[in-house]
């Protein structure tokens, strides 16, 4: 079996031209992952630059509207950019700057890997390239404006169904093209061996500090962590340090789009199967002779037909769950925190809290549920505006 | 009829077509013309959704296909139709997916009885490649290996395996027709013979009958894809004829050369 392997999910199925780049990746993560200098200065940019570690909130509104386990807001969105993406950015571009690359290039669903790569580097006078579905730049207009503002390059990708599953068929034929002077800064925990091991590693600093902050608040672990998954990084993030911890449960949310029993689902887990796509063994939505789904989903974050190989293994294994959410339910739960905390959350990070809401009136009042708001919902509001019937301009 | 045949008397012209693009019909009547025009292996393109490997060019012929309602059993039925009536060595060029989603087994069980020889698999490399190419070596069907201009200490480790053909990609990128092919392809073939007997072709960018002999000077065997998809887009169910004139001028310009 060849490397990284989650049970028999992952490896590495990419065209030879890559294949020196992604060893030399896989050489140069384990060497730098090791190296103090290199971890405190990522720190000193995660903390100074990104603003972590972000704050873990103490939902009592909501909490108390629900009736039901106590809930705790995991706050990304307060991250630099907006989201949890700049974690893994933050980490691979500084590596990438280590290998003497000089170029990065990253794929896009709704913007927010684009704008944190875009970022990125802009700080560290890269050159940067993006690669985004067509029908996503029409989605997120203002992520593309951001990105462009940052001085990088936005490709709009017309293939195929011109969204993420585009964007990353794009990224990785750019690459082939153009291999010594750039790094492809994958942005979930997919793809060939190493990025669904960097990637994870570099976004694990989410559970590390819930961790943390909920010893702090709390004296115990949580009861419940649940997260958004499309390719499903900032649920790996979320759930990592707490996978030995058998206690927790870990739930990750897929998209339903307009219902599992439909052909506009982006939910991998329930409707998918087994398949190799995008550098890796998991699960794919696809038709009997492996073609590869049309998905769909309201969040152009989470409209994507696979998810990464360690999620696959989890769900392998039972040791983490996977709930699918609708289009409706995340836009109801979108407007619910917005009204109930104050907090806007984007559209993606409203499937997990669309879950919670259903989970935490079912739960004992002395019980913990912590939710991972991946990221702010300020990108959503005309897309959410447009599918209550309102017309409003950005 | 083996794959080495191909290469035995002269120098080895290698097509792609991608099956279906613009019918199941037209292909046939393009695998005939062909092997009439002088073509000694051919390359079999099941589509994929996402040919990640692939430029534009094929990227069309994929969804032309597809979106015609070609799926991998009829391609299967097509061939078994049509293999009697050919002589030359036959290849299936496809991805993971449709293979695994197939069956490894059941794939190369069915390709073994229609009459194929081997099988390309541009995104499974050395490192994953027994997954494959033990069930298909079981079926006597030739798993290829690919080599690239970035494969540098990886060139002998996959060349010493390599079985049917070494398909050795000239340049960086997807496939696609390009002016002028800069990459020291010649360096690598002659780093492919150095440690294997295994026929080594050159492909990616070839679009001319010029270029093709002049890589044919020290490549065992030449592989062109994307100019002949093109005529295909271009002339759709017209197309074996054009295609038929644009093989026999390859033909005649690697004959030109000597071997």
């Amino acid at each position: 079996m060849s490397k990284g392997r989650f049970g028999i999910h992952g490896g590495q199925y990419i065209p030879e031209t890559l294949m020196n780049a992604v060893n030399e990746l896989d050489e140069a993560y384990n060497y730098y992952k090791e190296d103090p200098e290199f971890n405190t200065e990522l720190t000193e940019l995660l903390n100074e630059y990104a603003g972590r570690p972000s704050r873990l909130y103490y939902a009592k509104k909501m909490t108390e509207d629900l009736g039901g386990a106590k809930i705790y807001l995991k706050r990304e969105d307060l991250n630099h950019t907006g989201a949890h993406k700049i974690n893994n950015v933050l980490g691979q571009v500084l590596l990438a700057k280590k290998m003497g690359k000089t170029r990065v290039i990253a794929e896009t669903g709704a913007g927010q890997h684009g704008v944190a790569t875009a970022t990125a580097a802009a700080l560290f006078g890269m050159e940067c390239e993006i690669f985004m579905g067509k029908e996503d730049t029409i989605r997120q207009a203002l992520n593309v404006y951001k990105m462009r503002l940052l001085g990088a390059k936005v490709n709009a990708v017309e293939s195929g169904t011109a969204t993420l599953k585009d964007a990353v068929n794009e990224a990785m034929r750019e690459w082939t093209t153009r291999i010594a002077d750039t790094h492809y800064v994958l942005g979930s925990v997919m793809g060939p061996h190493p990025f669904p091991t960097i990637v994870r590693d570099f976004q694990a600093v989410i559970s590390k500090e819930i961790k943390q902050q909920i010893m702090e608040k709390e004296g115990r672990l949580p009861d419940a962590v649940v997260a958004c998954v499309g390719g499903g990084s900032n649920a790996i993030g979320a759930f990592y340090h707490f996978i030995e911890d058998k206690k927790v449960r870990l739930i990750g949310c897929e998209a339903a789009g307009r219902g599992v029993d439909t052909f506009e689902t982006a939910a991998t887990i329930a409707t998918g199967k087994l398949g190799i796509f995008h550098g890796m063994k998991s699960y794919f939505c696809q038709d009997e002779y492996g073609q590869i789904a049309p998905v769909y989903s309201i969040s152009a974050g989470l409209d994507y037909p696979g998810i990464g190989p360690e999620h696959a293994f989890l769900h392998d294994t039972g040791r983490a769950e996977y709930v699918s959410i609708t289009d409706d339910e995340a836009v109801e739960a979108f407007e619910y925190l917005s009204k109930t905390e104050g907090i806007i959350p984007a559209i993606e990070s409203s499937h997990a809290l669309a879950y919670v809401k259903k989970l935490a009136p079912t739960m004992d009042k002395d019980k913990i549920i912590v939710v991972n708001i991946s990221g702010r919902g300020d990108k959503d509001c005309a897309a959410i505006a447009r599918y209550r019937g309102e017309n409003i301009s950005e | 009829m083996r794959i080495a045949d191909a290469f035995n008397k002269r120098k080895a012209f290698i097509a792609f077509i991608t099956c279906g693009d613009p019918t199941l019909e037209e292909t046939e009547k393009i695998l005939l013309e062909m092997e009439k025009g002088g073509v000694d292996l051919i390359e079999l393109g099941i589509p994929f959704s996402d040919p990640t490997a692939e430029g534009p060019v094929i990227q069309g012929a994929n969804i032309r296909a597809l979106s015609g309602g070609v799926t991998t059993d009829k391609i299967f039925e097509m061939v078994r139709r049509v293999r009697p009536n050919l002589s030359v060595p036959l290849v299936f060029m496809t991805y993971a997916n449709v293979v695994f989603s197939y069956g490894v087994e059941r794939f190369a069980r069915t390709c073994a009885e229609i009459g194929m020889n081997g099988i390309i698999l541009p995104d499974v490399p050395f490192e994953e490649k027994h997954e494959f190419s033990d069930v298909f070596e079981k079926y006597g069907l030739d798993f290829i290996s690919l080599i690239a201009p970035t494969s540098e200490g990886r060139i002998s480790l996959i060349a010493q395996e390599a079985k049917g053909f070494v398909y050795c990609v000239s340049s960086l990128g997807v496939t696609g027709t390009r002016d002028s092919i800069s990459t020291n392809v010649s360096q690598i073939v002659d780093r492919v013979k150095a440690v294997t007997d295994t026929p080594a072709a050159v492909g990616f960018g070839i679009s001319s009958p010029k270029q093709a002999a002049e890589i044919a000077k020290y490549a065992d065997g030449i592989i062109i894809g994307s100019a002949i998809v093109r005529l295909i887009g271009q002339y759709g169910t017209e197309a074996h004829e054009k295609v038929f004139e644009f093989t026999k001028d390859v033909r005649n310009a690697l004959d030109s050369i000597e071997k």
